[in-house]
């Protein structure tokens, strides 16, 4: 093999170079993951803790539900939504009905959506619900 | 195994539209989240096939007039107060004569009107210019109440609806506008609140049911369509003690009709063909 010595130190270069960023974290403690809460004087209040849709739907889904709930109102001037749960009506604002309830956005929204590193850009207009400084 | 170009280019090409295919269809199965039957319009909403308004012109009478009705838009809305006139947001305000009506300062008119500020806003035009130049359909008619609406979500700050709109009713937010909404502007419900992510606060005061616009958008009057949905007049005809009248233009009962069938009523620039749905009577 001509130049062997170059090759083999070429090859450890670049296997050091990449698998730096897995080293690196060996050994550090990982970052927890995110615990957002419900814990708020409006949610405490209800006696069967439900949100519009099932807790799974939620989770899964809300991105896609309130990008529908904007064109709805927005568009065609619809404002309320019957769950598919139990049939009740909610009007359809972030401002007004989800952030009611989830006055914790910093503990709610933003902990999970730093987490996965999204920026929505709700915030840029909607007003969040005031916070306690912790 | 070798493959010719020919073999090549043909399995590369049914995967590109299966691939293509796969993805649409994804995507239709995605669509219908939301059942058209689980949304409806608010029952207690105000409906008419089109909303107008007639200015009676003769019952603004001091500078208190003209400033309960802007301010109790602005305040409602969050539209933010800035000193410097070339960066003004305004949704309704107090106009000149020669400026709300230019071609018509005919030379003996009687200077009480020649010098006779008046109230003007988006006029929610029939026909209306700056839906059609919109790229985005930011901006739309409505088609249930033919209000001129405002989908901040979709607008992209391009501007061309200011350019096509001949009456300046629209604002451009040439910075964020949060830090100027107006502090003397309390609602009772209002309170001091943290805008996210630690950041220190921006607004002081402002109406926290009613999102503010961001740097970079367009914005105007769209009639209170959040106040008709829930069966209120707009914040402006509440405040004007009977000097903006609301109603159906489409209802010959309605009350803007009975008062335009009475009286001589005059428009900004019809000449324009636009047809606004704001019309203008002296008393």
């Amino acid at each position: 093999m001509y130049d062997g010595w170059k090759i083999i130190i070429g090859l450890i270069i670049f296997v050091g170079i990449a698998t730096f960023p897995f080293l690196y974290d060996v050994g550090k403690a990982s970052i927890p993951p995110p615990d957002p809460k419900i814990d708020t004087p409006e949610i405490q209040k209800m006696a069967v803790k439900k949100c519009v849709e099932s807790k799974s739907f939620m989770k899964a889904e809300h991105m896609v539900m309130i990008n529908d709930w904007r064109d709805a109102v927005v568009r065609e001037g619809n404002r309320l939504y019957t769950s598919t749960t139990d049939g009740q009506q909610y009007t359809m604002s972030l401002q007004n009905t989800c952030m009611k309830c989830h006055s914790n956005k910093t503990k709610f929204c933003d902990e999970c959506h730093n987490y996965v590193g999204v920026k929505p850009y709700c915030w840029d207009c909607h007003i969040a619900p005031k916070e306690e400084k912790t | 195994m070798s493959i010719n170009r020919r073999e090549f280019l043909k399995v590369a090409g049914a995967s590109t539209l299966l691939g293509v295919g796969g993805m649409s269809v994804s995507a239709l199965l995605k669509e219908n989240l939301l059942e058209a039957s689980q949304v409806m319009t608010d029952p207690g909403s105000l409906v008419a096939k089109r909303w107008g308004m007639v200015v009676d012109v003769s019952k603004f009478k001091t500078e208190e007039d003209y400033k309960r009705v802007t301010d109790a838009c602005h305040r409602i809305h969050n539209v933010p107060t800035i000193g410097n006139p070339k960066e003004e947001v305004k949704w309704i305000w107090k106009e000149t004569y020669e400026h709300a009506f230019p071609g018509q300062e005919d030379e003996f008119l009687s200077p009480e009107i020649k010098h006779m500020p008046f109230t003007v806003l988006c006029n929610h035009c029939a026909n209306p210019p700056c839906v059609r130049v919109c790229p985005t359909k930011a901006t739309f008619k409505r088609k249930s109440d033919g209000i001129v609406m405002m989908d901040m979500h979709r607008c992209i700050g391009c501007r061309f609806c200011m350019a096509g709109c001949p009456y300046g009713a629209r604002s451009f937010n040439y910075r964020d506008p949060r830090p100027s909404i107006n502090e003397e502007n309390v609602l009772p419900y209002d309170s001091d609140f943290v805008k996210g992510e630690g950041q220190q606060i921006l607004i002081k005061k402002g109406n926290l049911s009613f999102p503010t616009r961001m740097r970079g958008v367009v914005e105007k009057c769209t009639f209170c369509y959040e106040r008709l949905a829930i069966g209120l007049k707009p914040a402006c005809v509440e405040a004007s003690q009977g000097a903006l009248i609301f109603g159906d233009l489409e209802d010959p009962d309605s009350e803007v009709r009975k008062i335009l069938n009475e009286r001589y009523s005059f428009r900004r620039k019809p000449e324009l063909g636009t047809q606004p749905s704001v019309y203008y009577i002296l008393g």
